[in-house]
């Protein structure tokens, strides 16, 4: 967006903090870079009428920009005053608004969006899928290449947190050149604790016992703590069990249904076809029992990890 | 009328308080009420309060009576806490206005309805008014059991049981103060197994009842493994939904409250650091609590997943007791009838030690999918 877009409305609308936090700084970029000042009204704790004061024209002329944060769960009053601004002319002011979602100033979105403001969305980023979705996007918007392995070893490595992912995507768009792939990922990402919780997981559920006990006492050495291992596990299998009862149908299709993405549905459908569902049963049974274990249920976490693992690749066998 | 009315199927207990009332010789300065979640603890030390007020020992009826009842009576303060733990500041107060006599009243009493979460520093704060008491003052705790207690307090007061209401007894209760009609209290009143606090919600709440048939139903659907991770995601996201949902305004008031309170200013952007680490420390307790509320939420609903298990086996073993979802007997029948009691009493362990691994912070998800695993059965018994 160039400094000359400065709509007089605008609505950042959705959940989805990183988002929100970008879309409102590039408002106010656009309004600094216009010659505007910036005033910033906190939603929680309004003091009636503030919205309205700073919105009449200062003693000295220029432009304002009024960004008002956190819309749904603002008191009635500023809702109000939003309502009594947007109903008379705006002059020299213009305003952006916040809403994280939720039915509490509802009114104040409809007004905004009957009078024409730029909507920007900001929906959640939950499911893998999302997360695939948004690191494309990401990559698009920078012109970059990134390949969906690569997608899928940053998705692993570091989506738990979407501003960790962001910043991630940020990082890697700056540091390298080229095509990214999995291996680009892997020199940056490659040590943390949920890419190798990944690869014992991939190797147990492949049913290799030894590598995937090499992999985790290997983990382990550097300091990996078992309990995120343990989820890794967890979320596998259960992909597996998902997509294994899914049955037919586009790999797209079922990652929209099951919120998961569609390389995690390719790689889950191979991987499935040597199991049984009494063995996924088996497996995911082992492995609550070894995150209680490892909570503290039992005396020695990583040996009920090891179990664990053990259990896993003999229910592959068993099949 | 008495004030013991709403105190229901706990005909020793109330003979023994009355008497206390009664008797100025069988009067004590520190009692304990233990007994079952919904069994009407601190229903109990609320009516005890009152008749130590009331000047005819509890009419019912009175100025006394009702104030304390409702807990606005100048003399009798209950401390109800909705956080995590009582801490040492909160007890401190207390023992401070232990100390005082009575202002209207004829004794200044005290309630504390959670008693197993004061922590152990506010426990030894309390102590020191257990051991020297004030002549007029009366204190009263309340815990689910003995053991939520630490002994040095167990020791000081005297100790009274409630038991499990009669279902019968309940349903009178929600028909009496409730309003609720007859068959529909009994069916809440069964379903809650004797929790008055909630039988008087499935009783109301057309939501609740929704959710409970649900989580029944689960019981006989889960077929294959994709069934069994379904339902466990069903369990999980009610447990979410409900505990977002009743959490969400207060924590926000809670945080306006503490700024307020700090004298900090709640549209800055930044915080100044020593207002930012109390906001963490609130944050903290809050996402505590939500865990909390929504292990809560799933324990319930694992609570009435295992009455219908219990009612298979009472069928299968051609018990006479009666059974607690009588109005899901197609699903009763079809579980005793698939499955042995050895079985039964399997899928009863398997959802027991679920709550023992939520309790001990397995992920709910993860724990309740292990527990549907073993819940498989050989067919669909809905059709
Ligand atoms: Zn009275």
């Amino acid at each position: 967006m160039t400094a000359a877009a400065v709509p007089s409305l605008a609505l950042v609308s959705g959940p989805e903090e990183v988002l929100v936090e970008r879309a409102v700084a590039r408002f106010v970029t656009a309004a600094k870079a216009a010659g505007a000042d910036v005033i910033r009204v906190d939603a929680t704790g309004y003091e009636p009428g503030s919205l309205i004061l700073h919105a009449s024209p200062s003693l000295f002329g220029g432009t304002k920009c009024i960004v008002v944060r956190g819309l749904h769960e603002s008191p009635d009053e500023l809702q109000l005053d939003l309502l009594s601004l947007l109903g008379g002319p705006l002059d020299d002011v213009s305003l952006v608004v916040a809403h994280g979602g939720g039915m509490k100033g509802k009114k104040v979105i409809d007004t905004l969006k009957k009078l024409g403001a730029d909507v920007v969305d900001c929906p959640a980023i939950k499911s893998d899928r999302d997360k695939s979705d948004f690191v494309m996007k990401e990559f698009a918007r920078a012109r970059r290449k990134i390949t969906s392995d690569g997608v899928r070893a940053l998705v692993e490595a570091v989506g738990k947190d979407v501003r960790e992912l962001a910043a991630a995507c940020a990082q890697l768009v700056a540091d390298t050149e080229g095509t990214i792939d999995d291996a680009v990922v892997d020199t940056y990402h490659g040590g943390k604790v949920e890419a190798s919780g990944f690869r014992v997981a991939d190797a147990a559920v492949a049913g290799q016992a030894g590598e995937a006990l090499r992999l985790l006492r290997h983990a382990i050495a550097t300091g990996v703590d078992p309990v995120p291992i343990v989820a890794v596990l967890a979320s596998q299998l259960r992909q597996l069990i998902k997509v294994g009862a899914a049955g037919r149908g586009s790999s797209a299709q079922l990652a929209k249904t099951l919120g998961m993405a569609p390389w995690q549905v390719d790689r889950a459908r191979r991987a499935v076809a040597h199991w049984s569902g009494d063995g996924l049963a088996v497996a995911l049974q082992a492995v609550a029992a070894a995150d209680f274990e490892v909570k503290g249920g039992g005396r020695d976490p990583v040996y009920a990890v090891e179990r664990a693992i053990l259990t896993i690749t003999r229910a592959r066998a068993g099949h | 009328m008495t004030v013991w009315r709403d105190l229901v199927g706990q005909e020793p207990t109330v003979e023994v308080l009355s008497h206390a009332v009664r008797t100025e010789g069988a009067m004590t300065h520190a009692w304990l009420f233990t007994g079952p979640p919904g069994s009407g603890r601190s229903t109990a030390a609320r009516a005890f309060a009152a008749a130590l007020q009331c000047p005819q020992g509890g009419c019912g009826e009175c100025r006394e009576c009702r104030t304390a009842l409702d807990g606005s009576h100048a003399d009798v303060k209950v401390v109800a806490t909705e956080g995590l733990s009582i801490q040492v500041r909160d007890t401190r107060d207390l023992v401070q206005e232990s100390a005082l006599r009575p202002s209207v009243g004829r004794w200044r009493v005290i309630i504390i309805e959670d008693a197993d979460r004061l922590t152990e520093r506010a426990a030894d704060a309390l102590l020191k008014a257990l051991e020297e008491p004030t002549p007029r003052t009366v204190w009263m705790l309340c815990a689910p059991s003995l053991e939520d207690v630490i002994i040095t307090i167990r020791s000081r007061s005297r100790h009274i049981r409630l038991r499990t209401p009669p279902v019968q007894a309940v349903a009178e209760l929600l028909e009496r103060r409730d309003g609720v009609d007859g068959p529909m209290a009994l069916h809440a009143a069964r379903a809650a197994q004797s929790h008055i606090g909630l039988a008087r919600r499935l009783a109301r709440d057309e939501g609740a009842r929704i959710r409970r048939r649900d989580v029944i139903a689960m019981a006989t659907r889960i077929v294959g493994v994709g069934d069994a991770i379904d339902a466990a995601a069903d369990l999980a996201q009610i447990a979410d939904e409900e505990s977002t949902a009743s959490t969400a305004e207060r924590d926000a008031a809670e945080r306006s409250r503490l700024l307020e309170t700090l004298g900090a200013d709640p549209t800055a952007r930044t915080q100044p650091p020593h207002i930012r680490s109390q906001l963490a420390a609130l944050e903290k307790e809050q996402k505590t609590r939500a865990t909390r509320h929504a292990r809560d939420m799933v324990d319930r609903s694992l609570v009435d997943l295992m009455s219908v298990y219990r009612d298979a086996l009472v069928l299968r073993l051609g018990s006479t007791v009666d059974l607690i979802n009588p109005d899901a007997m197609d699903k009763v029948r079809g579980l005793s009838a698939v499955f042995s009691a050895e079985q039964l009493l399997g899928c009863l362990d398997a959802i027991t030690e679920a709550r023992d691994r939520i309790n001990a912070n397995v992920p709910p998800l993860l724990a309740l999918e292990a527990m549907a695993l073993q819940l498989r059965v050989p067919r669909d018994l809905n059709h």
